[in-house]
């Protein structure tokens, strides 16, 4: 159900235990409706995204409800510059389709820390007219960040009408720094704490223009010069201390049970 | 009183009154029974609900204050009409399992409201015991009556009546009160139910808002299987509205009715400065993490933290607010604020509640209101600046509305604000049901019979009246429930299936 109703920009929120899981927001990458399935991918960063990822083929989750969040407004702009980062990836890339079968000419802008980390990147490529590969270490493509190819491309004769950032906090704050330098509009898809994902409990709120919104209902996406990225970062750091821990726990009780076997 | 008098007096007072002797004057005299409850200090550190129950003496000798008057005012106090005189004398005779069913003539979840609601405005306001001591908290303690028949006969309970299959489908919105009894009352009429519910859980704010301490899940969850029993099917991870909406349910999923009971949904926030601090949490979010997420076992087992907080300031006089600072302290808080604009006279806390979170150590900071958060280069909450206030003329509720004092700054240290002033609609429903009609605030519009603008749905609960309680929500469960099943029989050249 929730892959024939989900649209791009479209998130989920999972949960691997009914009694004591926390629930993730995790966005949709793709996927088939004849089939029923949906695509997610996300990266090992705390305890439940490595629960997750050490599931094997045939095993179940506890809980998974959505599509939630507002679509993305998908239009003819002209040219678009889509920049992707780390995971952000994937669920830029069902926009990207979007956009192209809306007859939008595509500039891709993908990045990652390593070549191990890059993801959707034969995707990409069959998706865009034009794609950019950046690693910060230099392991493949182009050497540094996402934000230097995108300078050159928001500086070129023709600028894009329109572009979409996703990726860490901090890439779309820089993001969004060059294209309002180059007076470039920029959505941003934001993946902020949540619990319940549908509006109830608010922990999700960000300050954009000064007001305080919801990303759970009023989002995933806005406008990213609108929005404060610094507190935005500050709060996704609200319990660091205590998913350290939960994380160390976890690979812990994992080793043991490795030692076991 | 102990346990041993107790027994006596009972013994002697049964006595008069089956030789008919026993006069309303020596009524007045039996001693109202205090509720059992953990040891104030004991409580901090745990979960546990806090008030233990009557013993069965206590329950009987608490019933025998009842005058049973014929007039029974306190019926007229009650949402869902219970015949609580009656009920009172069977407790009275020592026949629970029939009080139990006196009770469920008329609610559905007795367990629940013999916990939650505010007797003292609603039956126990009316009581003619309390009236003559002049004072609310000497009535016949009529819920904790109720809690004792409710509890006392929970593990007997048998599976209601269901009628034969009318093939006929129908959608419940929410698993809260109002949807639990509609749910139930649609099923015994024969028909195929199916509840949604966004959460993972089922029970709506029983499970996620209202504390274990002052609702066990438990008595939640037998309410639930119960449901389960009859053949009712519970959907949860299922948002409706987005995962399928109303109108794709009752088109495409062959639903021929429907009840919508998703609650207020929005929390509610002042619009000050420093609302998006690190530290600063919705009173929803604070109590979802605590309760259904089960935060207070972070680190042993449970995956969902919450804040460690140390001082804690909570905005707001209702229940929530005392959920709230209640679920701080037991949290590890060593200082907790609750800071109120009006005094406590205006609180619409009950008494029980505010008298149990002072009994915790909670500090009161009556007729005043934060003016803004501050934090500091890291956007955690440092302190919260705050005004005072005094009261003036009464406002549109008839509570005297509270007036800033100029210049009256002053500033409390806290590293965690807890908003609990209320909430807002949910646009949810309104932006995915076009058909549907919403008054400025959001609500949905329904008659006295709970039914909408569109055919075949119908609403009730927080969603409809802004914001309530348990027992209004599951008085209009009840009516809807009523109206479906009349709207469903009237029906009758509809088909199985929902095909057209």
């Amino acid at each position: 159900m929730i892959a024939r109703a989900r649209k791009p920009g479209q998130f989920v929120i999972v949960s691997i235990s009914n009694e004591y899981g926390e629930r993730i927001p995790l966005t949709i990458a793709g996927a088939d409706t004849e089939a029923g399935t949906i695509r997610l991918i996300w990266q090992r960063v705390g305890k439940t995204t490595a629960e997750l990822a050490d599931l094997k083929e045939g095993d179940k989750i506890a809980s998974i409800v959505g599509p939630l969040g507002r679509p993305t407004h998908i239009e003819k702009f002209g040219l678009v510059v889509c920049v992707g980062g780390g995971i952000g990836n994937a669920p830029l890339l069902p926009i990207v389709r979007a956009l192209k079968d809306t007859g939008n000419k595509i500039i891709s802008i993908i990045g990652a820390r390593n070549k191990e980390l890059l993801v959707l990147e034969e995707e990409f490529k069959a998706t865009s007219d034009e794609l950019i590969v950046t690693t910060d270490d230099g392991s493949y493509g182009r050497k540094g960040l996402v934000t230097e190819p995108l300078k050159e491309v928001c500086g070129r004769q023709r600028p894009p009408e329109q572009a979409f950032v996703i990726g860490p906090a901090i890439m779309m704050k820089f993001c969004c720094e060059v294209t309002k330098e180059f007076g470039v509009p920029t959505q941003v898809s934001l993946n902020t704490i949540m619990v319940d994902g549908t509006g109830m409990c608010g922990g999700c709120r960000i300050e954009y223009d000064g007001q305080a919104k919801f990303v759970c209902v009023d989002g995933p996406e806005f406008d990213g010069h609108k929005v404060n990225f610094d507190l935005m970062m500050k709060r996704l750091e609200a319990y660091k201390d205590q998913e350290r821990k939960a994380h160390e726990q976890y690979q812990e009780h994992r080793c043991k049970i490795g030692l076991d076997e | 009183m102990t346990d041993k008098e107790r027994e006596e007096l009972l013994k002697e007072l049964l006595g008069k009154q089956e030789r008919g002797e026993l006069k309303a004057a020596e009524r007045y005299e039996i001693p109202p029974q205090e509720m059992p409850e953990q040891d104030a200090v004991e409580r901090r550190g745990n979960v546990k609900e806090v008030a233990t129950g009557y013993t069965e003496a206590q329950a009987r000798l608490e019933a025998m204050r009842c005058l049973q008057c014929k007039t029974a005012p306190c019926v007229k106090g009650c949402p869902v009409q219970i015949r609580i005189g009656d009920f009172v004398a069977a407790i009275a005779e020592g026949d629970h399992k029939k009080a139990l069913e006196i009770i469920k003539e008329n609610s559905l979840l007795p367990a629940v409201c013999g916990r939650v609601c505010p007797q003292e405005v609603q039956c126990q306001e009316y009581c003619t015991v309390g009236k003559k001591f002049k004072d609310v908290q000497k009535a016949v303690s009529i819920g904790r009556l109720e809690r004792f028949a409710a509890d006392l006969a929970q593990k007997q309970e048998g599976v209601p009546y269901v009628a034969p299959s009318t093939g006929k489908k129908v959608a419940i919105i929410g698993s809260g009160p109002g949807g639990i009894v509609a749910a139930g009352d649609v099923r015994r009429a024969g028909h195929d139910v199916t509840i949604f519910e966004a959460f993972h859980k089922p029970g709506g704010v029983m499970v996620y808002g209202i504390p274990e301490f002052r609702l066990p899940k438990s008595i939640v969850q037998q309410e639930i299987d119960i449901l389960v029993k009859m053949g009712v099917k519970i959907e949860c991870n299922f948002l409706v509205g987005k995962t399928r909406t109303i109108e794709q349910l009752m088109s495409e999923d062959g639903f021929e009715a429907v009840y919508i009971g998703v609650g207020a949904g929005l929390p509610r926030f002042m619009n000050i400065e420093g609302e998006s601090l690190v530290g600063v949490y919705s009173a929803n979010e604070y109590l979802t993490r605590a309760n259904l997420m089960k935060a207070y076992d972070f680190g042993k087992g449970a995956d969902t933290p919450i804040a460690l907080s140390k001082k804690v300031a909570v905005i707001g006089g209702g229940n929530v607010a005392m959920d709230s600072a209640r679920m701080a302290v037991r949290l590890g808080a060593e200082k907790v604020y609750l800071i109120y604009r009006r005094s406590e006279k205006e609180m619409p806390a009950r008494i029980e509640e505010v008298h149990h979170a002072k009994e915790e150590g909670i500090e009161f900071h009556i007729l005043q209101s934060p003016k803004r958060i501050i934090g500091d280069k890291d956007f955690k909450v440092t302190a919260i600046e705050c005004l005072k206030y005094e009261l003036g003329e009464p406002d549109d509720s008839g509570r005297r509305r509270p007036i800033a004092i100029e210049s009256s700054e002053f500033e409390i240290e806290v590293d965690t604000v807890i908003m609990a002033i209320g909430n807002v609609a949910n646009p949810l429903m309104k932006q995915t049901t076009p058909g549907l009609e919403f008054n400025k605030w959001g609500n949905i519009v329904v008659d006295e019979s709970c039914k909408t603008s569109m055919e075949g749905v119908y609403a009730g609960g927080d969603i409809v009246l802004g914001a309530a309680t348990v027992i209004l929500a599951m008085g209009q469960g009840r009516i809807a429930a009523a109206s479906i099943n009349e709207y469903l029989r009237q029906k009758k050249s509809s088909k199985s299936g929902g095909q057209k």
